[in-house]
């Protein structure tokens, strides 16, 4: 008899296995939380990996100050209804203690000083494994990537070097300093996540759903407007409805025009859309060819 | 809807993620934004047409050296099936990638280039599907658009395959004459070959009949991690969390723990947080016994008509993934699911030719890509099945101790 397991079945099984390997071989885990839907289907694996215990891990939030505050409150509310810890470290405290030069410009982005608060934040804590919400389906180097990828003690991911990962045997073993990212749901898809959402019930942040909101239409892109970007002579302002596929920051991410305002719409328009959620919605992708490379070289999660 | 994992492999031209390519593309899975993309490299490239392989060469050093190095995952779907493809590389230098992807495959598509035939990597790659059990072989005959679709010559290199699948005791093997640069037989059966009464690539993996860890195979427990709440309304909760790799549980079971030898029966089962009265292969559940018993990661519940194999010395096949050579007598860590124990490699028996399935007897050492016999002890004895009886158990990695490298798969015997 074959298992009766369905895709989604698999996958849940899957990370939940991956989870307790961390739990299972680190001395200091921690998972990577921003409010987005990735992180929050991690949150709901961990709650079926390890419930009734507590998490063998804290939240952490490396917040560049770009958020939006819809995603910040729904991260708070959270880990407070579920009653785990949440550790919060700003890209803005790292910013003044080490002298960083913020980029200038229209859409200025913090995404690439995120690396440093991370690695900073690593060291604080000496967690030894990272829990992240990455899927392989995002990105070509990110799906190069190993479930448990080893980073040596700058935070820093070889892509040649990486172990061997076979059957569902993960290595750990690490040496002092050095830290590992661990991806559970490297083999869902962005349409995974969200049937996977439905299916249990997931409550996301509003702004995945249709809503109102004044946009700066910038080079095909619609940019939320905010005290993070600048409005220039002869830029289009307007109201419009949209929703969000990614929450990042508000300088990089992109809305959608879009009037989906549950689950099934949001899976009946991605089911039928031309266009990758990071293509759509990501704006520092665009910068090279390799520039998710070059950023998880340089230690980014 | 159900999940199938592929593996494609073969030479380094045979157009591997051309064909992946052409899958993604043919299937609708590459979207406009990714689509355009590759328009403006193959431009850069001076490529006439869209180079579909650079859809999966995701690393810097992939797309300046024309080559894969490590493998990369995608994947798409039909109404169907859910696909998740790993496209290894084909250089014999990147043979320990082609198994990281071999390792999770229902089945491989191995690719041969109608130019040349049966070559060195076809059967080295068709030793490594025979060696892990890959349980489904498409021999996908490629690039039939260069020797102008031509019968006798797909027929001449089923013939070699088929002499060589039957030195290997491949099951089952299924041929498929196809252009993956033209979408010949990819997706939709092609008029170019009124000859072939077969089914294109797309339906027949759709079609293809696949098990994930069979139900009513012996029952297979690994704890992974002890959930203690230890909480004043919880005081007394103590469940044993893991993953069933093979066959069914059900409440009052009586399973043995190894390796400490004690027996207890099942008091509860819990799945995804539900409490069920059984639970089966493929699932992440949360295991309770009668007695309170000291059981730590690692530990297996079995149960006692049914017993694995308990030895602290046994053989094992290993494919040997590190630059640092393996010599006898060399210590390591070896972690079998979320057991891990000290080993001595005590004897290397013979080196398999994994070109021409040969044994060479007492080599002095292994070398990066080599595949050994080899006699291990371990620290304390280890619970396995023999991975041609019972594939799920009878895999472990060799750790190297210093630089912690996974330095070797193994098929335990």
């Amino acid at each position: 008899m074959n298992s009766r397991l369905d895709y989604l079945d698999q996958l849940e099984a899957e990370a939940i296995y991956i989870l307790r390997e961390v739990a299972g071989q680190f001395e200091k885990p921690a998972l990577l939380f921003s409010g987005g839907k990735d992180s929050i289907t991690l949150v709901h694996l961990a709650l079926k990996a390890f419930r009734p215990g507590k998490f063998p891990f804290p939240l952490v939030h490396i917040d560049t100050g770009h958020n939006f505050q819809e995603a910040l409150d729904f991260r708070d509310n959270l880990a407070k209804t579920l009653g785990e810890q949440l550790i919060v470290r700003k890209v803005e405290d790292t910013i003044k203690a080490k002298g960083l030069k913020e980029k200038t410009g229209k859409l200025a982005s913090r995404n690439a000083l995120q690396t440093f608060t991370l690695l900073d934040t690593i060291e604080e804590f000496e967690f030894d494994a990272c829990i992240g919400g990455a899927r392989r389906d995002e990105e070509k180097a990110r799906a190069k990537e190993r479930i448990f990828s080893i980073r040596d003690e700058f935070g820093g991911w070889e892509p040649k070097k990486q172990r061997p990962e076979l059957w569902n045997i993960y290595n750990g073993k690490i040496n002092k300093g050095e830290n590992v990212r661990v991806f559970p749901i490297s083999n869902w898809t962005e349409l995974d996540v969200w049937n996977y959402i439905r299916r249990e019930k997931i409550s996301l942040p509003s702004i995945y759903f249709s809503h109102e909101r004044e946009i700066l239409e910038y080079e095909g892109q619609l940019i939320a407007t905010s005290e993070f970007i600048r409005i220039d002579k002869g830029d289009v302002v307007s109201t419009k409805r949209v929703r969000y596929r990614t929450v990042g920051d508000m300088t990089c991410t992109a809305a959608v025009e879009s009037s989906a305002s549950t689950i099934d719409d949001i899976i009946s328009e991605i089911t039928a859309t031309r266009i990758s959620e990071r293509g759509e919605t990501r704006i520092d992708d665009r910068i090279s060819e390799a520039a998710m490379e070059d950023r998880k070289v340089n230690g980014y999660f | 809807m159900d999940l199938l994992r592929f593996i494609t492999a073969g030479s380094v031209d045979d157009g591997k993620s051309t064909l992946i390519g052409r899958l993604l593309y043919d299937s609708k899975s590459i979207l406009v934004d990714q689509f355009e993309t590759l328009k403006k490299q193959s431009k850069n490239a001076v490529h006439s047409e869209i180079d579909l392989a650079l859809l999966t060469d995701g690393l810097r050093a992939e797309r300046e050296q024309g080559i894969t190095i490590d493998v990369a995952y995608k994947y798409f779907s039909t109404p169907k099936r859910k696909f998740i493809i790993a496209d290894a590389p084909g250089h014999i230098q990147y043979t320990r990638n082609m198994i990281t992807g071999a390792s999770n495959a229902d089945c491989i598509v191995i690719l041969v280039d109608a130019r040349n035939g049966v070559v060195e990597q076809t059967k080295r790659h068709s030793i490594i599907a025979s060696l892990l059990q890959i349980p489904h072989v498409i021999v996908a005959i490629n690039k039939m658009d260069m020797v102008d679709y031509d019968k006798v010559v797909y027929d001449v290199i089923v013939e070699q395959y088929k002499a060589l699948a039957k030195q290997l005791n491949l099951q089952d093997v299924y041929y498929i004459p196809m252009s993956a640069l033209k979408g010949d037989n990819i997706i939709t059966t092609s008029p170019e070959f009124p000859w072939y009464k077969g089914e294109p690539l797309l339906s027949y993996l759709e079609n293809l009949e696949v098990t994930h860890g069979a139900t009513d195979a012996p029952a297979r427990f690994q704890v992974q991690y002890v959930i203690r709440p230890q909480s004043e309304d919880l005081h007394d909760y103590r469940g044993y969390a893991g993953r069933i790799s093979n066959g069914s549980y059900a409440v009052d079971d009586v399973v043995r723990i190894l390796p400490e030898g004690l027996t207890s029966s099942i008091s509860a089962i819990e799945a995804a947080g539900k409490e069920v009265k059984e639970a089966y292969a493929g699932q992440s559940v949360i295991l309770h016994l009668k007695d309170d018993i000291d059981i730590s990661r690692g530990d297996a519940f079995v149960k006692e008509h049914e017993l694995p194999k308990f030895e602290q010395e046994f053989d094992a096949f290993v494919c040997w993934m590190d630059a640092k050579e393996l010599h006898e007598g060399a210590k390591y860590l070896l972690q079998k699911g979320s057991r891990r124990v000290k080993a001595v490699v005590k004897e290397i028996e013979y080196k398999l030719d994994v070109n021409t399935l040969e044994q060479h007897p007492s080599p002095q050492s292994a070398k990066l890509n080599d595949v050994v016999k080899v006699r291990i002890k371990t620290a304390e004895p280890l619970s396995y099945d023999a991975y041609t009886k019972l594939s799920s158990n009878g895999t472990a990695i060799l750790i190297d101790q210093t630089s912690n490298m996974t330095s070797g798969a193994l098929l335990l015997q």
